[in-house]
C-alpha cells in the first residue's frame, strides 16, 4: 500500500456526493416585453411545460395592468440529479402605455429575497435556510428593434448591481445573419455605454486544451445571444425529427448553432456555469447588498459604497435600500445607547454649568 | 370643362384632381335603361379614355402616412410598396442615430412615374412614436398633423380666388404596424387606432411577420380583429362607408379574412429558381417578399395601389375632410374659419338658402 497515500484527493468526490444528495436550487428571473418568446425559450431549455395552461390578457385589459411577479417551480431530475427549478416572471413588464418605473416591483423583489437571506442567515436556526435569491436573470431584448431601448436601459440600470443578467435577443429568426451581427453589436456598444454590468464568464484556466477554449470564445462572443425557442417538434420526412419552427420557406432549428444560439445559451446556463451563477450572486451580489444594508444600520442616513470594486459605482436609477428591520435585542441595544448619550449629554452640560458658577464666584470674590 | 355631357350616377371624378362630391339630384332620376334602340353610335363611352387622358396629363397625389415602433421596418415597407427609394431608412446600425424623444413629423415627397402616369407621393414618417418609457398621448402630434392639412385645405376652399388645382397634402392613407408579438394588439396600438380611426383611413398591417408559422398567422389575425371589433375601431375599408352590395361582399372578404395584412419588405434581391426576387435569406430558406405562399405583401401592394387607391382618397376627401369642415363651420357659428384670409371680411355661409341681405 502506498504510505504517501493520505486520500484527501477523494474530497471532490465527496462534495459532489454531498451536493447531489442534497439537490440544487436554483431561481432563474425571465424579464423582457410580452411576446418575444420567454416562456417557449423556458420550456425548450428545460424540456418542461411550465406555461402549459397561461391565459395571455387582451391589449384592453394590459391597459391598467401593473407589474406583476410571478413564481412557478418545477423540478427536474436528470442522472440522478436533482434541481429544483423556480421560474421568476414579470409579466406586464413594458406593456403599458406609460411604463416609467414599471421595474421597480422587480428591484423590490429581488432585494426582498436578499433581504430574507440576511434575516435567515442572522438568525439562529440556519440549518435549513431556503435560498430563494435570484441567481440569474435572463433580459430578453426585442430583435425588431435597434438595439436597446429606452425602457430596456432603464431596466438593466435598475438591476445590474443585484442580480446577473444575461442578455437575450428573442425571436432571433426574424433576422437575417448580417442583421443579428449587427444588431449584437449594438447593443454590446449601448451596454458599454451605459456601464451596465452583465454576468461575465469567467475565464478558461490556462491549463484547458485549444478546443475548450476556442469554444469559450466562441461562445462569449456571441453574447447576447441570439435565440429561436420551440415546444414543437418538426419531422420534415426523410430528415430526423428536430425541435424547431416550420414555415413556408424552411424549418428553424433551435438546436443548430448556424441558426440560432440556443444551445450555446443552454450550455451555459445549464451545463457549465449554473453553480457559477450561484456563487456570484453570493459572494458578490448578496454580499454587496449585505455591505450597504449593515453599514447603513451601524451610521444610520449615511451611504456608504460597498467595499467590493465591482459594486463601488453608483447607478443611476438607485433607489434608498430597505431598512432592515431590526431584531427586538438589537432595537434594545440601540434605545439604550440613546439614553447613555443623553445622560453623558446632561452631565458635560452639568459640568459646564458648574465651571461658570465657579468662574462667577472668583469675580465675585475677587471684586 | 365641361362638354356639356351629363355627368353620369357611377361618378367618377371629372378632374382627378379634387373629386367632387357627390351631387343630391334635384329631381330623382328615372331609372335608366339601356337603350336598344341607339340608331347609330354616339360615343359617349370615350369619356372613360378622355378621363384616362387628362389624368395621365396632370397626375395625382397620394399621401400616406406610417406609424410604428422603430425597427418593425417601416421605410423598408414603403420602399418596397412603390418599388423605389421614397422613404430613407434610419441607417440602422448608426451610432449617432437616437431615438427623439418626440414624436417628429417628417413628409417627404417624391414624383413617381409609371405608363405615363404621373404620381406625386409624400410619404409621412413618425419617428419616436411609441420607442419613449412613457407613451401617454404621442399620437397627439400625429392627429394635430392630419388635421392641419384639414384645415389647409379648408383655407384654400374657401378663398374667393381658388387656386385652380388646390395642392392635397391630406393623409389619405395611413399604415399602422403592429409588432408581430404573436400575442395580442398592445395598449398603445388600441389607443392609437381609437382616436385616429375617426380622422383618417387606417390600415393595420402586421410587420415583420417572417417571425410567425402559417398557424401563428392566422391565429394572431383572428385576435387582432376581434380586439378591433371590440374596441369598436373601424379600420379602412370602413363598413359603414360601403356603397353597394358589390363593394360590401369585396370589402367584407377583405375585412374578415385578409385584414390585418401580414407583411415582409426588402429591398435585396436573390435568385430563386431562376428569377431574381426581393426577399430575405436566412440560413434556413428565402423568404420571397411577392411569394403569397410566403406573406401577404402581394395583398396589401394590390389593395392600396392597384384597387383602393381612387377610393382612399374619396373617402379621405368626402368623408373625413368633410367631417372635419363641419366641424369646424359649426364651431364658428356657421362662419368660414380664420378671418380676413385675403385682408376682407367674407360673407357669411348660409345654412339654407336665403337672399343676400347686402
Amino acid at each position: 500500500m502506498d504510505k504517501e497515500y493520505v486520500g484527501f484527493a477523494a474530497l471532490p468526490n465527496q462534495l459532489h456526493r454531498k451536493s447531489v444528495k442534497k439537490g440544487f436550487d436554483f431561481t432563474l428571473m425571465v424579464a423582457g416585453e410580452s411576446g418575444l418568446g420567454k416562456s417557449t425559450l423556458i420550456n425548450s431549455l428545460f424540456l418542461t411545460n411550465l406555461y402549459e395552461d397561461r391565459q395571455v390578457p387582451e391589449a384592453s385589459a394590459r391597459l391598467t395592468q401593473t407589474l406583476t411577479i410571478e413564481r412557478r417551480g418545477v423540478e427536474i431530475e436528470e442522472g440522478g440529479i436533482k434541481v429544483k427549478l423556480t421560474l421568476v416572471d414579470t409579466p406586464g413588464f413594458g406593456d403599458s402605455v406609460d411604463c416609467s418605473d414599471c421595474w421597480l416591483p422587480v428591484v423590490h423583489f429581488i432585494e426582498e429575497q436578499f433581504e430574507q437571506y440576511l434575516r435567515d442567515e442572522s438568525g439562529l436556526n440556519r440549518k435549513n435556510i431556503q435560498d430563494s435569491r435570484v441567481h440569474c436573470c435572463l433580459y430578453f431584448i426585442s430583435p425588431f428593434g435597434r438595439g436597446l431601448r429606452p425602457l430596456d436601459v432603464a431596466f438593466l440600470r435598475a438591476v445590474h448591481e443585484k442580480v446577473n443578467i444575461i442578455p437575450v435577443i428573442g425571436k432571433a429568426d426574424a433576422l437575417m445573419p448580417k442583421e443579428t451581427q449587427a444588431l449584437k453589436q449594438k447593443i454590446r456598444e449601448q451596454l458599454k455605454e451605459e456601464e451596465i454590468n452583465i454576468y461575465q464568464f469567467p475565464e478558461c484556466d490556462s491549463d484547458e486544451d485549444e478546443d475548450f477554449k476556442r469554444q469559450d470564445a466562441e461562445m462569449k462572443g456571441s453574447i447576447p445571444f441570439a435565440v429561436v425557442g420551440s415546444c414543437e417538434v418538426v419531422r420534415d420526412g426523410g430528415t430526423r425529427p428536430v425541435r424547431g419552427r416550420r414555415y413556408s420557406w424552411g424549418t428553424v432549428e433551435v438546436e443548430n448553432p448556424h441558426h440560432c444560439d440556443f444551445l450555446n445559451l443552454r450550455r451555459m446556463l445549464v451545463q457549465t456555469h449554473l453553480q457559477d451563477l450561484k456563487e456570484v450572486t453570493h459572494d458578490l451580489l448578496y454580499e454587496g447588498y449585505r455591505a450597504r444594508c449593515l453599514q447603513s444600520l451601524a451610521r444610520p442616513g449615511a451611504r456608504d459604497r460597498a467595499s467590493r470594486s465591482k459594486l463601488s459605482r453608483q447607478s443611476a436609477t438607485e433607489i434608498p435600500l430597505p431598512m432592515l428591520p431590526l431584531a427586538e435585542t438589537e432595537k434594545l441595544i440601540r434605545e439604550k445607547d440613546e439614553e447613555l448619550r443623553r445622560m453623558q449629554e446632561m452631565l458635560e452640560k452639568m459640568q459646564a454649568q458648574m465651571q461658570q458658577s465657579q468662574a462667577q464666584g472668583e469675580q465675585s470674590d475677587a471684586l | 370643362m365641361s362638354k356639356g355631357l351629363p355627368e353620369t350616377r357611377t361618378d367618377t371624378a371629372m378632374s382627378e384632381l379634387v373629386p367632387e362630391p357627390r351631387p343630391k339630384p334635384a329631381v330623382p332620376m328615372k331609372p335608366v335603361s339601356i337603350n336598344s334602340n341607339l340608331l347609330g353610335y354616339i360615343g359617349i363611352d370615350t369619356i372613360i379614355e378622355q378621363m384616362r387622358k387628362k389624368t395621365m396629363k396632370t397626375g395625382f397625389d397620394f399621401n400616406i402616412m406610417v406609424v410604428g415602433q422603430s425597427g418593425l421596418g417601416k421605410s423598408t415597407l414603403v420602399n418596397t410598396l412603390f418599388k423605389s427609394q421614397v422613404s430613407r431608412k434610419a441607417s440602422s446600425w448608426n451610432r449617432e442615430e437616437k431615438i427623439p424623444k418626440t414624436v417628429e413629423i417628417k413628409a417627404i415627397g417624391h414624383v413617381i412615374e409609371e405608363g405615363g402616369v404621373k404620381m406625386k407621393l409624400t410619404v409621412i414618417d413618425t419617428p419616436g412614436f411609441g420607442d419613449q418609457i412613457n407613451n401617454e398621448n404621442c399620437w397627439e402630434p400625429i392627429e394635430k398633423y392630419i388635421n392641419e392639412q384639414y384645415e389647409k385645405f379648408l383655407k384654400e376652399e374657401v378663398n374667393i380666388a381658388r387656386k385652380k388645382r388646390i395642392p392635397d397634402t391630406r393623409v389619405h392613407c395611413c399604415l399602422y404596424f403592429i409588432s408581430p408579438t404573436g400575442h395580442s394588439l398592445r395598449p398603445l396600438d388600441l389607443e392609437f387606432m381609437k382616436h385616429l380611426s375617426k380622422v383618417v383611413n387606417i390600415i393595420p398591417v402586421i410587420a415583420k411577420a417572417d417571425t410567425m408559422t402559417l398557424e401563428e398567422k392566422s391565429e394572431f389575425k383572428q385576435r387582432v380583429r376581434k380586439e378591433l371589433e371590440v374596441n369598436g375601431i373601424e379600420f379602412y375599408p370602413q363598413k359603414e362607408f360601403d356603397e353597394d352590395l358589390e363593394d360590401k361582399t369585396e370589402n367584407d372578404k377583405i375585412r374578415q379574412e385578409s385584414m390585418p395584412f401580414a407583411v415582409v419588405g426588402s429591398d435585396k434581391e436573390y435568385q430563386v429558381n431562376g428569377k431574381r426576387v426581393l426577399g430575405r435569406k436566412t440560413p434556413w430558406g428565402i423568404i420571397e417578399v411577392e411569394n403569397l405562399n410566403h406573406c401577404e405583401f402581394a395583398l396589401l401592394r394590390d389593395f392600396v395601389i392597384r384597387t383602393h387607391l381612387q377610393d382612399l382618397k374619396e373617402v379621405t376627401h368626402n368623408i373625413h375632410y368633410e367631417t372635419y369642415r363641419a366641424k369646424r363651420l359649426n364651431d364658428n357659428g356657421g362662419l368660414p374659419p380664420g378671418e380676413g384670409l385675403l385682408g376682407t371680411v367674407l360673407p357669411p355661409v348660409p345654412a339654407t338658402p336665403c337672399p343676400t341681405a347686402e
